[in-house]
Order: C-alpha cells, then sequence, then structure tokens
C-alpha cells in the first residue's frame, strides 16, 4: 500500500471526526443561535467517560458505548439547553459566547479533577489489532468503524432533515421559532432535541478519536476544537458543505505531515506551525474570505452602562490605591509579594480588554497572545529599551490582526481572535520559547527589590486606570461606546468605523504588550508560555466578565482571581482544575447580574452630598 | 356594545381580555386593556401606530405573558399558557409581515400545519384548493413566492386547521389591493362558518367591512368599543383626522 493512500486514509479518518464535531456546531448554532464553544469539552469528558464505564469500571464495550453516547450524552445536552440556554433566549451573541465558554471551563475543571493527569489511561483500539483489506486498501477495525459511523450519521441526519416531521421543525425554528409556536410546537422543545442530537454527535466524536489518540484533556479538547474550522467552511448552515470541509481539513492535515517535511525549502518551524495549527490557520482564512453580514441596527439595550467616574474621582482613588499597596508592600511577607506583583501586572493587562471589549465591543479571545509577545521582546531586548520594543511591536502585531479582521463583529470575530491566538500558541510560543516553553525574562530596574516592584506595578496599573477612564471620556471613548452600542448608526453620522476599529486594537495590544513587559522579573525571572495560551485569554475574558468588563474594578477583580487561584492550588493539590471550574461557574451568574460586580459596584447608590451655592443679595 | 349577558348565556366569548397589563422590559405597552370578542363575530381593532395592538395580539396569542389582568379563551382562564399550547387549543395567529418559514418549501410548510392535529394532505388539499397558485408552486422554497402568495401560504394555516378564534395582523400589509380583496374574501368565508375573527387592520374599510364590531385602542387602551357606525366618529376624531382613505 502506498504511502499516499495510508496517508488519505488517516486523513479521512480525521476529517470524519471533524465532521462529527462540526455537524454537532451546525445543528446547535443553527437552531438554538448558539455557537458551543464547548463541544469539544463535551466530546473530552465523553471519551473520559467512556474509559471509565469500560476501563475503570469493567463494563463490557457494548454497555460503555450505550451507556455514554445513547444515555449520558443525550441527558446532558438536554441539561445544558434546560439550565444554561433556556433563559438566554434572544440573549446578544456575545452573552451565549460567555455562556459556552463558561461550560467549557466547568467541564475541564471537572475532567481534571476527576481524572487527574497524574495517572495515565489509555484506551484499547476498538477490535483489538483486526484490520481489513479491500481492493488492496488496508483498514484498521478502529479506523473502519469511525468511517463507517461517520457516514451512518451523515444518512440518518439526511433522513432527519428531509424526510421526518421533527427534521422539519428543527429546519423551521430556524427561520422563526415564534411562527412554529403558532404551529403548536414549542420551540423550545425542539431546541433541547437539537442540543440533545449535538451532544451525543460531540460524544461520538470524542470516543472514537480518544483511541488515535491518548486520553489529555486538554489535547482531547483542541483536536475536536479543530472542527471548528469546518463548520465554519459550511458557513454554520449548511451540512454537506460542512463535511466536504471538514473530509478536506483531515486530509491536509494528513498531506501536510506525509509531504511538507519533502520540501527541504519551508523552514523546520514554519512546517510544525503549518502541520498543527493547520485547522486555526485554515479558520482564521475562512472567516476572512467569508462575505461578512451587513451591518443591520441592532435592537435597543435596555441596561445601562456603569457611571463613568470623573477625572478628580479617579485621580484620588488612584492615589489611595498606589498608598494603599505601599503599604501591603511593606506588611506582606515576600512571598506574597511576587503573587501580588503578578495580579498587578495582570490587571494591568486586563485594561486592555476593558477598552477593547468592555467599551468597544470587539470580542478578543488573544488578549495574553500579546502579552506573551511583549514579554518575548522584553526578553530578547530588556531594559527600558525592552519596554518601548514591546509596545511597538504588539501594537504592530494588532495592527496586523486588526486589518483582516476589521468587517468581523461578534462571534466571528471572536472565533478569529481565538484561532490568531491558537496559531501564535503553536507557531511563536512553541518555537520561540524553546522545548521547556520558558523564556528568561529580566524586571525593568526599580529600587527597592521585589516590594518596590510591587509599588511600582500598582502605581502603574493606577496610573493605566487613569489614563483608560481619561480615554472613556474623551471623543474616541465617545466613538468607541457609540460604535458598541450600533455600528449601523455610528456609520450613518459619518465615522470611520475600519480606522476606530484598528485604533482601539493597536492601543489595546500595546497595553497588553506593555503589561508583558512588566512580566519581566516575576518568578524569579522565568515566563512560561503556559501563562499566555489562548485557553487563558478565555479564562481572563470571562473573570473580567464576571468582576464587570466595562469597569476597571472588573480588571482588577479578574486579574486577583487569576493570580491567587493557582496558588492555592499548589497548597491543595487535590482541587484539580480548581481555577477552570471556579471562573466557568462564575461565569453563569452573568445571566443575573450581566454588568458583573462592577457594573453592580458602579450602580449602588451613593450619600447625595448636596452642593449649594448661597446667592447673597447686596 | 353587545348583549354581553346573552351571549355567554349562549356560548362563551371567544376572547376576553380584563384588565390586561403587559410590555417589554421596563416598558409597559398595555395598560388595562379590556376587549371582548363575542362568539362568531367578527371584530376589527384599530387605533394608531404604537397603540399596542400588535401586542393585544401578542397576549392574546400567548407570544407574551401579561403582568396584570386576566386572559380569556373560549370561556377558559389562560394566562401563563404557551403560544403553541393555546395554537392547539384552537387560536390561529397570522402574524404581522410575511407568516411563512421562507426556507422551507410550499408543502413543507403546510406539513408543519399538521402539528396542529390536522392530516397534512388534507390541509395542502384545502389550501391549494382555495389558492391553485400555490399548488403550481408547492416544491418552491417559500421565501421565494411573492408577498401576496406567501400571504395566501400563511392563511392556508387558518384555513386548514378550523380554528376557534383567528387573529389577524395587518395581513394586507404590502399588497396590491386585489389580494387584499381576495385574502378579506377568505376570512369573510372563515367569519360565515362561525370562527371568531380579531382583526388588526390598517385599511379601516375593509376591516370595517367585515367587521361585526370594533374596538379603537390608543396609547394601550381601548378606548371605545361598539358598532362600527359608533366607532366610526371616535375614528376620525382621535386619530385619523378625518382622511381615513
Amino acid at each position: 500500500m502506498s504511502t499516499f493512500v495510508a496517508l488519505t486514509i488517516v486523513g479521512l479518518v480525521s476529517g470524519c471526526i471533524y465532521a462529527l464535531t462540526a455537524t454537532g456546531l451546525v445543528v446547535t448554532y443553527t437552531t438554538a443561535g448558539v455557537f458551543n464553544f464547548a463541544q469539544g469539552a463535551m466530546g473530552m469528558v465523553a471519551a473520559f467517560t467512556f474509559w471509565q464505564c469500560w476501563q475503570g469500571w469493567g463494563l463490557p464495550l457494548w454497555l460503555s458505548l450505550l451507556l455514554v453516547v445513547g444515555v449520558a450524552a443525550p441527558l446532558f445536552g438536554l441539561l445544558v439547553e434546560r439550565v444554561l440556554f433556556r433563559r438566554a433566549a434572544g440573549a446578544p451573541p456575545d452573552q451565549t459566547l460567555a455562556t459556552t465558554l463558561a461550560l467549557l471551563l466547568i467541564l475541564l475543571g471537572f475532567a481534571f479533577s476527576v481524572w487527574p493527569v497524574k495517572d495515565p489511561r489509555i484506551l484499547p483500539r476498538y477490535a483489538g489489532s483486526g484490520s481489513v483489506t479491500f481492493l488492496g486498501i488496508t483498514l484498521s477495525a478502529t479506523q473502519l468503524l469511525i468511517i463507517a459511523s461517520t457516514v451512518a450519521i451523515a444518512v440518518l441526519l439526511r433522513l432527519l432533515f428531509s424526510r421526518t416531521r421533527l427534521g422539519l421543525a428543527m429546519r423551521a425554528v430556524v427561520d422563526d421559532p415564534d411562527l412554529l409556536a403558532m404551529n403548536g410546537l414549542e420551540p423550545a422543545r425542539v431546541q433541547q432535541l437539537a442540543w440533545a442530537l449535538s451532544s451525543t454527535l460531540a460524544a461520538l466524536s470524542g470516543v472514537l478519536l480518544a483511541p488515535l489518540v491518548q486520553l489529555n484533556v486538554l489535547n482531547l479538547t483542541l483536536l475536536v476544537v479543530n472542527g471548528y474550522a469546518a463548520a465554519m467552511v459550511g458557513r454554520l448552515r449548511s451540512l454537506p458543505v460542512t463535511a466536504i470541509g471538514a473530509l478536506g481539513l483531515g486530509l491536509a492535515g494528513s498531506w501536510s505531515i506525509g509531504y511538507l517535511p519533502d520540501l527541504s525549502f519551508v523552514p523546520q518551524w514554519f512546517q510544525a506551525t503549518l502541520q498543527q495549527g493547520l485547522p486555526m490557520l485554515l479558520l482564521f482564512v475562512v472567516l476572512i474570505v467569508m462575505r461578512p453580514d451587513p451591518l443591520r441596527a441592532g435592537a435597543p439595550r435596555l441596561n445601562r452602562p456603569p457611571r463613568i467616574p470623573s477625572a478628580r474621582r479617579a485621580a484620588v482613588s488612584g492615589a489611595g490605591f498606589v498608598v494603599a499597596a505601599a503599604v501591603f508592600a511593606a506588611a506582606a511577607p515576600g512571598s506574597w509579594l511576587d503573587t501580588g506583583s503578578r495580579a498587578l501586572v495582570l490587571a494591568f493587562c486586563g485594561l486592555s480588554l476593558v477598552l477593547l471589549t468592555g467599551y468597544s465591543g470587539q470580542v478578543s479571545l488573544c488578549t495574553l497572545s500579546f502579552v506573551g509577545i511583549g514579554s518575548y521582546a522584553m526578553g530578547k531586548v530588556g531594559g527600558l529599551g525592552g519596554v518601548l520594543v514591546a509596545v511597538a511591536a504588539t501594537a504592530l502585531v494588532g495592527a496586523l490582526v486588526a486589518l483582516p479582521t476589521l468587517r468581523l463583529r461578534g462571534l466571528y470575530l471572536a472565533l478569529a481572535t481565538f484561532a490568531f491566538g491558537e496559531v501564535v500558541d503553536i507557531g511563536f510560543f512553541g518555537h520561540y520559547f524553546g522545548a521547556s516553553g520558558t523564556l528568561r525574562v529580566d524586571r525593568i530596574p526599580v529600587p527597592g527589590g521585589g516590594a518596590g516592584y510591587f509599588v511600582f506595578c500598582a502605581a502603574v496599573f493606577a496610573a493605566g486606570s487613569v489614563a483608560l477612564l481619561a480615554v472613556r471620556r474623551s471623543r474616541f471613548g465617545r466613538r468607541l461606546a457609540a460604535m458598541d452600542d450600533s455600528p449601523a448608526a455610528s456609520a450613518t453620522l459619518g465615522m470611520r468605523l475600519s480606522r476606530v476599529k484598528l485604533g482601539v486594537f493597536m492601543v489595546a495590544a500595546g497595553t497588553a504588550g506593555l503589561g508583558g513587559a512588566l512580566f519581566g522579573g516575576l518568578g524569579a525571572g522565568i515566563v512560561s508560555a503556559t501563562d499566555f495560551a489562548t485557553l487563558q485569554s478565555c479564562v481572563l475574558l470571562l473573570l473580567l466578565r464576571i468582576g464587570g468588563i466595562k469597569t476597571v474594578t472588573g480588571a482588577f477583580v479578574a486579574a486577583v482571581v487569576t493570580a491567587v487561584l493557582p496558588v492555592v492550588q499548589q497548597q491543595v493539590p487535590s482541587l484539580g482544575g480548581l481555577a477552570y471550574a471556579v471562573t466557568g461557574l462564575g461565569a453563569l451568574t452573568l445571566a443575573y447580574a450581566p454588568g458583573g460586580l462592577g457594573g453592580f459596584l458602579a450602580e449602588l447608590p451613593r450619600p447625595h452630598v448636596p452642593r449649594v451655592r448661597w446667592v447673597v443679595h447686596a | 356594545m353587545p348583549d354581553t349577558a346573552t351571549a355567554t348565556a349562549v356560548r362563551a366569548p371567544a376572547l376576553e381580555l380584563r384588565g390586561i397589563r403587559a410590555g417589554y422590559g421596563r416598558l409597559t405597552v398595555l395598560h388595562d386593556v379590556d376587549l371582548l370578542v363575542p362568539a362568531g363575530k367578527v371584530v376589527a381593532l384599530l387605533g394608531p401606530n404604537g397603540a399596542g395592538k400588535t401586542t393585544t395580539l401578542s397576549v392574546a396569542s400567548g407570544r407574551l405573558a401579561a403582568s396584570g389582568g386576566h386572559l380569556h379563551v373560549g370561556g377558559q382562564h389562560v394566562n401563563g399558557a404557551s403560544a403553541a399550547a393555546l395554537a392547539r387549543a384552537g387560536v390561529c395567529r397570522i402574524p404581522e409581515g410575511r407568516g411563512i418559514f421562507p426556507t422551507l418549501t410550499v408543502s413543507e410548510n403546510l406539513k408543519l400545519v399538521s402539528f396542529l392535529g390536522r392530516r397534512a394532505d388534507g390541509v395542502a388539499d384545502q389550501a391549494y384548493e382555495r389558492f391553485p397558485k400555490l399548488r403550481e408552486r408547492r416544491g418552491q422554497l417559500a421565501g421565494t413566492l411573492s408577498g401576496g402568495e406567501q400571504q395566501m401560504l400563511a392563511m392556508a394555516r387558518a384555513l386548514g386547521t378550523d380554528p376557534g378564534l383567528l387573529l389577524l395582523d395587518e395581513i394586507s400589509m404590502g399588497l396590491a389591493p386585489k389580494v387584499v380583496a381576495d385574502l378579506y374574501e377568505v376570512v369573510g368565508q372563515l367569519a360565515a362558518t362561525g370562527i371568531s375573527v380579531l382583526v388588526v387592520e390598517q385599511f379601516v374599510h375593509t376591516a370595517l367591512a367585515i367587521a361585526d364590531y370594533a374596538a379603537l385602542m390608543v396609547q394601550g387602551r381601548i378606548v371605545r368599543m361598539g358598532e362600527p357606525a359608533d366607532v366610526q366618529d371616535a375614528l376620525q376624531a382621535t386619530y385619523l383626522g378625518g382622511s381615513a382613505r
């Protein structure tokens, strides 16, 4: 059997897995209007549960399959719809996006704590080492099983959607849920069934994929995430085009692994990026090439943004914050100061998200990628020059990301930034941070040792906050708020959306880069690529939403939680995946308080102090 | 006003709203609405833009939950019933705009009506018989039909299901007068079979021509209800400024 045929089979097999995932995504997106970021994590948890049933508890293979794919997965889908999404019907896309991200993190946290990383788990291949030879092509039993199940699912779905009344109702609910109700069918019931179907498909893809790769929480989740690109090829609508995209993606991946090394003129790191990052590169490209949705005047939002503090109030609070930090630095033990400095630096990085996502409504899932790039620049150049280079380099990269994505909004922008972050993880951090994934980055010279740096970071955060609030009150800030409220209305007023967007992206990226430079010297001067992973960016975004993404308080709260949770987890190792679970569960409170903690605090009634100017008549 | 005492004695009113309050979020649209559709009668609901006519239909069809007051359909207290449940109970609403599924074919649209407990082919036959154009276009996507054909398709749901109460929301919107006349002929036929109808319509005369009673709504309240002739004066005085066609 030639190499080509072997590679093609491997490609088709992974294409089938992508197709199953992507189909599940399309089903929930079209019927319930939710792009489920947690699809990969649902597949991952299904694979682990399957391992638990089959290998862990020793149940027969068929029973384990039935329990996981046939019973647990559909029930989980029903539960997710009922608990997380029923209330959110008609919610803006960034809110449902946050909910699915929260679900993703909850599932990660769950998996990490139930199946600790330290015990290895191996899922044997189905039907052992059996294989089938047909027309001179040999397929392993597992490969055959994957291809056969995918074909069977495709045929069944085709029949469901074209022949049955239920499938008809699922297509109808896409068009108009209210009209479906007028036809006597509860739209929520149909959407619930769609979730059950989608969850089953996720479980199937996870269970089928697991024997081919190792049972690793993050790997398994991210592999299934690769199906996103395929779903986007089908524009989140067409199942046949999605399937073609998935197979193409699988084949391209397999061929690139087989043939790229032959092309010796392609540099090694670029080959590695192409091979591992192909689905995410494709996702980015598809998003850019896709015809964008036309600008629409959105529905008026009834929840008010939090009050913006006055310049005086901001300055006084900032000064007070620095004084408080100085007192803390004098009193706290040295080991706290490193964590504290980390929290302050992260809080400063969070300010870039307040500007970009909070004020301007541009959802970004790659903030920490910019932070990492800034850190790298600092590590290479060092000193004050390093800080300048970090800011300039990240602002430039920010412009490079913003330019092709200018016309994307909401979910599509979030996915594009996610894809960019993943590509940076693989291609940049994976390469430049070396095999250990760490880099030595020194601190900018500040007198006073750890305590001095802590106070310095507090001052930088306070200054950044005061500046950010000044930006929000400025003409530019009003434009950002206008763009967030209604891009269509802003455009009709003659605002150049692309310029404003480009500007805010560059400023936000530069801010993140500066934060990255400040990372130097933390944790004994070693920064780790895992701190800047895209998944961590998602965590940070969610924490910011919990803290209040339109407020400086939000950035601070998010950063403190991000910095402190790993320390807690170190003390209590049994709480595996704590940070993920806490963040995910916290994000679910957003359904009740969309403004987060900061929004809540800003709306607290303040004592009314009347200012009376007595006019004394002569 | 109709003699409600004798009407209830014979047959419960098809629809009765008592002190209904409803709105969207913090915005209250309906303040204390009282409205009666006697069994077998046609009531025209008239009023200027933003008066709350569509919201009234939303409450009556279960699309929007009332925040206060009582909703009775066929004599039953049905506050809190879902739109789907009311649809199955025989409340047929033809919504504003086009009440069709644009990405489904004409015959698939008609097939969905079968969730109301009618045989799909029966519904389709009846629709094709009344609107032969639809038969020609049964394999076509509903979104590609002309406005009039789309409205015919939407009306087919009322034709095929024999509802107890028909709620019509501006079915004439954007259509040629000839098509409007044709649609209202169907409404007249349905009313003649004893179906109660609540009709919201911008063409006042078209609506009043088939209506037994008319209700005038202004700023979320019913300000006048009675025979068409009684309401006509109030109509001109309150909001049309004497320019009703």
